[in-house]
């Protein structure tokens, strides 16, 4: 039923939670953020790409926390004060999975209309756009609006549980 | 209006998956003679639910087989027709067959539907058959009716209330052929006394046609109960009629009492199971627990102390101002109630998961039953701790090893009648399950008082296969485990439940994955002897605290063999990349955590290390440490809910400073580094 809900409001394009990294700003669809936290501790696994710093503990729930500067192979910035993490519902075909991003800064809210948001021009294979859903302008400024089940669901994420164990 | 009804299926289906555990298990009673009419009774009702359901439901396919199984349990439970063996038989595959279309509707899978075909016509030959074969072509005339049928339909007084008009029922038999009707008045009493809403009519109707009875039945279905409803075939020379064996006056004087239990070979089984109502979800994973009020009484006792201390602790915490010795040792005994209290509603909260293992042994009367007539041998059942409980999943996990381990008792273990009077045993084998705590743990006993193993032929075929040497000798107790290699069978022949040699060496993986251990023990001649232990929960682990680096791992302490301070002296080196360390006569592959984990890299000299000495999988290795943290009790968190399956962790764990600390999957990392260090040398090579 959650899942009927979010494609109503998608279908709508209502408000976007935007953030700022590497002097660009981005946006999410603003239900799937759950909370925004300050950056801390947090614990490496091992054999894991670059861009997956590690796993916090979220009142109980392990979740994973993923760099989008390394993601997206930008220059990479020390973690300062106005670092954050912003936690995410990422939406499977199986279940709802809970990850964080790391982000430089949080900007703002916005109401991005269906229409208002324009499809991304192709990079020509530079730069994978399955994870973008499109541009928006707003205030003169271009938001990147972020797909973010596509982002964080590929195929390095995807608990592709083979044979249920017997691989490891 | 219209409800949508999809939302009560789950319920639907819980209750008649239990509602075929309980025929099933009824059933299986009634081949024991135990010929109790309540019992008969509650099996009828059992059916009838789900017929009724099913229909409601739209489910025809399992309504009109249902109803065919209702008919003939009507007739035994009236006392019209026998319980004979043939007949339970029959049930039983019907119930099965029930079952297997029940979750081809829910899950959407396929269905065997000449099974369902054969069955049902199985079960209307029964139907229709009679005990003294007389009239045998009106027998057969029953099934496919040439001439039509003649119905005598008495609906009862209150009929009409319960919303069926018989006028509609008439119409709906007009559409199978030709009706004539014939209305009998005499029951109609005068206007003045008529009630409108009561039935005083009733019809003797003649259906010409090629109507089966199933499709006139089903027209009456809904009043069933509620009306005296008689259908016997036409004749072609209608003189007959009357003549016509009906099928309802068939069995003639037989008492309830007498049971015709024709071949006493076959069913001798005697279980000693208690007559706990089968509410097993045997096999399926469920989404939903029965839990018993004690348990969620005991639970509210605990939080209600739970909310004494913390209040409690809280007004400690208020007055900060007044913080003097008498409050810090009032907030110390607050701290300690508050572990006590969190500690019993941990244990009580775990507990709601336990389920008794009876669920689990509830499957297997049905189970040596068919096998042991399957096999022509004779079997007793013996079933002992059924009360002990143990967690819903390791409950669910553990059904299928515990059916493999009974099947390869009975068809490896317990030998023929014959072979056994001839060793100078009973005829009857006896297989005997039991089920007990022990410390942290379920143990689970398979018992059988069979041949017990042929050493001879297990070590031949481990030499055939190479898995020992030619001249190597093992103790009896290292051959008694060559039987979990993989693909290890001495079977002669392959039947279709064992001998494949796939069975055990997965039986004891799947217990291994449960976290719980198997042992065998066998005395050739006497019989052999399963041992399963499982810890009580899946979600706790004793973990012992290590460091490496700046990083705090948890290695299972069931995992540690023990732990040294690292000698450089015994550090040896093969093929200049791989290290090993002598233990007294051992040597024992060493592994970085540092490389194992692609940690940074190791400062200063395994010297200043801790050796931990583990045994994942049967195999020994070394962690090289840097320090050894405290010993406690861990929850283990998945990592795989939010991320994913990762090599050499087995889970993640949160420590009491909030952090979160990996849990080392021990025969995973060894395997890991195993791999790499072979890459290693390949790159080398």
């Amino acid at each position: 039923m959650e899942a009927e809900l979010d494609t109503v409001n998608d279908a709508d394009g209502d408000q976007f939670l935007t953030f700022i990294l590497a002097d660009e700003e981005y946006g999410v669809d603003i239900l799937r953020v759950q909370e925004i936290k300050g950056w801390g501790k947090v614990t490496p696994i091992p054999n894991t790409p670059e861009y997956i710093k590690g796993v916090i503990n979220l009142r109980g729930t392990i979740v994973p926390i993923i760099d989008l500067r390394e993601r997206f192979q930008l220059e990479t910035k020390p973690y300062g004060p106005t670092t954050v993490v912003i936690v995410l519902k990422v939406v499977t075909e199986e279940r709802d999975r809970i990850m964080g991003i790391v982000v430089d800064a949080v900007s703002e809210v916005y109401n991005i209309a269906e229409d208002e948001l324009k499809p991304p021009p192709n990079f020509g294979g530079v730069l994978s756009v399955e994870f973008i859903k499109g541009l928006a302008t707003i205030d003169e400024k271009m938001i990147i609006a972020l797909d973010i089940d596509h982002l964080l669901n590929s195929d390095e994420l995807a608990v592709i549980d083979t044979a249920g164990g017997a691989t490891n | 209006m219209s409800i949508d009804m999809s939302q009560f299926h789950q319920v639907f289906f819980e209750e008649s998956f239990e509602g075929l555990d309980s025929m099933e298990t009824g059933l299986l009673e009634l081949g024991q003679g135990g010929e109790d009419p309540d019992l008969i009774n509650s099996i009828f009702r059992a059916a009838h639910s789900i017929k009724g359901g099913s229909g409601t439901f739209g489910f025809t396919a399992v309504a009109n087989f249902t109803h065919v199984m209702e008919t003939l349990l009507d007739e035994m439970r009236d006392g019209k027709r026998e319980v004979t063996t043939d007949g339970v038989n029959l049930l039983l595959a019907s119930v099965d067959v029930v079952r297997d279309m029940l979750t081809a509707v829910r899950d959407g899978s396929s269905l065997d539907e000449e099974r369902v075909g054969s069955t049902q016509a199985g079960l209307e030959a029964m139907l229709d058959s009679t005990e003294e074969a007389t009239g045998t072509e009106e027998g057969q005339a029953k099934i496919a009716p040439a001439a039509g049928w003649q119905i005598v339909f008495k609906p009862l007084p209150h009929l009409m209330q319960t919303g069926n008009d018989p006028a509609r029922m008439f119409r709906e038999l007009a559409q199978l052929g030709d009706l004539e009707t014939e209305v009998d008045l005499t029951e109609l009493p005068p206007l003045e006394d008529l009630t409108p809403e009561e039935c005083y009519l009733s019809w003797k109707l003649s259906l010409h046609g090629e109507a089966t009875r199933e499709q006139v039945e089903e027209i009456f279905e809904w009043v069933d109960g509620d009306c005296e409803l008689n259908i016997n075939p036409l004749q072609p020379g209608s003189a007959k009629n009357e003549d016509t064996p009906e099928i309802q006056d068939e069995v003639p004087e037989k008492t309830k009492n007498t049971q015709a239990v024709s071949d006493p070979a076959a069913s001798k089984n005697s279980t000693t199971t208690q007559k706990s109502p089968a509410r097993a979800k045997s096999g399926g994973d469920s989404g939903s627990i029965r839990v018993g009020i004690e348990k969620v009484d005991a639970l509210i006792n605990m939080v209600g102390e739970l909310v004494i201390t913390q209040s409690m602790l809280s007004q400690i915490g208020e007055d900060v101002e007044e913080f003097d010795q008498a409050s810090f040792e009032r907030l110390r005994d607050g701290l300690q109630d508050l572990e006590r209290n969190t500690r019993e509603l941990q244990e009580s909260v775990m507990r709601i998961r336990m389920l008794p293992i009876s669920f689990s042994f509830n499957r297997f009367p049905r189970l040596v039953h068919d096998l042991s007539s399957k096999l022509g041998k004779k079997v007793e059942l013996k079933l002992s701790g059924e009360g002990t409980e143990l967690d819903k999943t390791v409950l669910e996990k553990i059904g299928d090893p515990l059916v493999h381990l009974v099947r390869n008792s009975m068809d490896h273990g317990i030998e023929t009648p014959d072979q056994r009077v001839a060793k100078g045993k009973s005829e009857t084998g006896i297989l005997h399950l039991n089920a007990y705590h022990q410390g942290g743990n379920i143990v689970i006993e398979i018992e059988d008082d069979g041949a017990g193993f042929n050493r001879e032929k297990i070590t031949a075929k481990a030499r055939e296969r190479g898995v020992i040497g030619e001249n190597e000798t093992l103790s009896d107790e290292e051959i008694d485990q060559l039987i979990f290699e993989p693909g290890f069978s001495t079977a002669d022949e392959i039947s279709d439940m064992s001998g494949r040699g796939v069975g055990m060496d997965v039986v004891r993986r799947n217990i291994i994955d449960l976290g719980g251990t198997v042992e065998v023990t066998s005395r050739p001649g006497e019989g052999t002897t399963f041992t399963i232990r499982l810890p009580l929960t899946l979600a706790i682990l004793d973990g012992q605290l290590v460091r490496v680096g700046n990083e705090t791992y948890v290695v299972p302490l069931v995992s540690i063999v023990e732990s040294l301070q690292i000698r450089d002296e015994q550090i040896n080196t093969v093929s200049g990349r791989a290290q090993v360390y002598k233990l007294r006569d051992d040597y024992i592959p060493i592994i970085n955590m540092h490389d194992a984990f692609s940690i940074q890299e190791r400062h200063g000299e395994y010297a200043d290390g801790l050796l931990v000495v583990v045994e994942g999988n049967g195999q020994k290795a070394g962690f090289v440490v840097d320090d050894l943290l405290g010993q406690q009790q861990v929850v283990i968190k998945s990592l795989e809910t939010n991320y994913k399956r990762v090599k050499g962790v087995s889970g993640a764990t949160i420590l009491g400073d909030g952090t979160v600390a990996l849990i080392v999957d021990v025969a995973g990392l060894i395997r890991l580094s195993r791999k790499k260090s072979n890459s290693t040398l390949r790159s080398v090579a």
